[in-house]
């Protein structure tokens, strides 16, 4: 049974190694996270009304949906330069889960970012136009969110 | 980019103990597999629903370069770095000399064309619970793909894992039974089982497994700590998962969580792979998980 104890502290090893060491974050380092957390969460909002109605739970409204897709599309344009400074990272600081790869790869970052400016103006005028082309936007803009998910946020704790 | 291994399933290779004389490969029957007719259409469906392209595509690829099945993403493990290997059309580097038979023995028992046993990075204990009618459609698919001459890599396994032949000992033990799930189920939860617990192989991830790397079946989908040492893979079952079909569904096709926060992590390429499924089959998938037992 030897192997196996040597495999069970191997796995400690490697957890260890996940969970950095963390300090507390100075104010101006927490105010950044949130915004940008903040960014994403106006992103969710949105996706709300367009989702409910793609799946039915919402009647749908071309007015109301056009007006959630355009708030994407400008919320895409916002000025990203001061949201992601250096040492904010999740194994630099605290309540974040971006990865420091962000930072490794800032031409892949721009092209997911332009991506999703992309499959948001899709879906702003898939949405005015009728149920179904709404619905057919909105795989396109999923994989636009997730693109970037899947490449530059930890997992969920 | 390296990646831990999700099939962290070789504790079992100590499993060899069973016995050298028990664990000769196993082998489809040839003769019924050479009169199978694969259906393209059908075929393209089973490639991703099985979510080949997840681990058998270029590491980094996205869009129509994942249909490109070269090979060379990597899974960590403390036995080693396994490496996907090349399993398009070509002759040489790839599958291009492969009949059906092939394939099924690969899928359905884990056993290569020369005889010997196929690690379980490969999930091919999932993939035994497919037909031999989806092998012969995926056959068919894949001769469709585009051929890449990059050669597989080797595996950097070390000694005692190395040893291919032990690994019988761990099929043996660890093969799982044909139906997880059973009792009556609507056609449409059954359909949702064969996608599930065969090709879909959604228990390699979120199920726990046993000191010696098998799933543990009682706790079937009952979510599992993340190998990478970061997070959890959630709980998919009732007791934890509440969201409505619609949600699920919704979820499968394009990623977005009843938040509308998107899927992360592996689970990000498993939606890729499911939403090129039929509706009906992402439906069934939910209607599945809704028939499972809830494990707290
Ligand atoms: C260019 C990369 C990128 C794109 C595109 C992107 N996100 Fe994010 N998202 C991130 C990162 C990085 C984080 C983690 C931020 C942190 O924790 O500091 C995140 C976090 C989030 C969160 C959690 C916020 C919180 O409160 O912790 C939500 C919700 C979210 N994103 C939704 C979306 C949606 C919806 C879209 C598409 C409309 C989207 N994101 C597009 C990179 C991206
Ligand atoms: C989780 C990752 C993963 C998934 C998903 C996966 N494979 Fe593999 N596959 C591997 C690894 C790793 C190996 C190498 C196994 C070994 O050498 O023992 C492999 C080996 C193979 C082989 C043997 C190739 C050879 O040269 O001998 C075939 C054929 C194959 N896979 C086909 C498929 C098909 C078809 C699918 C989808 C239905 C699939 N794989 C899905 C990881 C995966
Ligand atoms: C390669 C590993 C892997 C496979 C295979 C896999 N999943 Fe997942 N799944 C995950 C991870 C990791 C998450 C967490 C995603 C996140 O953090 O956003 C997840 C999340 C989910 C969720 C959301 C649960 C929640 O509470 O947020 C559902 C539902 C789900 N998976 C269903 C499935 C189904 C159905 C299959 C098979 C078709 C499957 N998964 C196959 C790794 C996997």
């Amino acid at each position: 049974m030897k192997v196996i104890s040597k495999c069970v502290l191997a796995a400690a090893f490697v957890t260890g190694l996940g969970s950095a060491v963390f300090a507390e974050n100075d104010a101006a380092t927490d105010s950044v996270i949130k915004a940008r957390q903040g960014q994403m969460q106006l992103y969710a909002h949105n996706l709300g009304l367009l989702g409910g109605m793609a799946k039915g739970a919402v009647p749908y409204n071309a007015d109301a949906a056009k007006a959630a897709a355009s708030s994407l599309v400008l919320l895409t344009q916002l000025d990203a330069s001061r949201l992601w400074p250096q040492g904010s990272d999740e194994m630099s600081a605290d309540n974040t889960r971006a990865l420091p790869d962000l930072w490794d790869n800032q031409d892949d970052v721009m092209k997911k970012a332009m991506a999703l400016s992309e499959a948001a103006a899709a879906m702003e005028i898939a949405s005015g136009t009728s149920l179904e082309s709404l619905q057919g936007a909105m795989g396109p803009l999923g994989g636009a969110c997730g693109g970037c998910h899947k490449a530059y946020r930890a997992p969920e704790n | 980019m390296k990646r831990p291994l999700r099939y962290g399933v070789l504790f079992g290779l100590l499993a060899g103990a069973v016995g050298w004389w028990a664990t000769a490969p196993e082998r489809v029957p040839e003769a019924q597999f050479a009169a199978l007719r694969g259906d393209v259409a059908r075929g393209e469906i089973v490639f991703w629903a099985g979510g080949c392209a997840a681990c058998h595509s270029p590491p980094q690829a996205e869009g129509t370069d994942r249909i490109v099945l070269s090979g060379g993403r990597s899974f960590v493990s403390d036995f080693g770095t396994f490496y996907a290997p090349n399993i398009s059309p070509d002759p040489e580097h790839g599958l291009g000399t492969w009949k059906t038979g092939d394939l099924a023995n690969a899928m359905l028992h884990g056993t290569s064309p020369a005889g010997q046993h196929y690690y379980p990075a490969f999930p091919y204990t999932s993939y035994a619970r497919a037909s031999p009618q989806d092998v012969a459609d995926l056959w068919t698919f894949l001769q469709t793909l585009p051929a890449s001459d990059i050669p597989s890599k080797a595996h950097e396994v070390g000694f005692p894992f190395s040893i291919r032949r032990a690994l019988g000992g761990w099929k043996i033990l660890f093969g799982g039974p044909p139906r997880i799930l059973t009792g009556n189920l609507s056609p449409e939860a059954a359909r949702g089982r064969d996608l599930v617990e065969g090709l879909g192989h959604c228990g390699e991830c979120h199920s726990p497994r046993n000191a010696l790397g098998g799933i543990d079946y009682d706790r079937w989908l009952g979510g599992a700590p993340n190998p990478s040492g970061k997070g959890k893979i959630p709980n998919i079952t009732p007791a934890k998962l509440d969201w409505s079909e619609t949600d699920l569904v919704e979820y499968f096709t394009s990623g977005f969580t009843p938040e509308y926060d998107s899927a992360g992590g592996e689970m990000a390429e498993v939606v890729q792979n499911l939403a090129h499924l039929p509706l009906a089959d992402r439906q069934a998938i939910a209607a599945y998980l809704k028939a499972v037992p809830a494990v707290e």
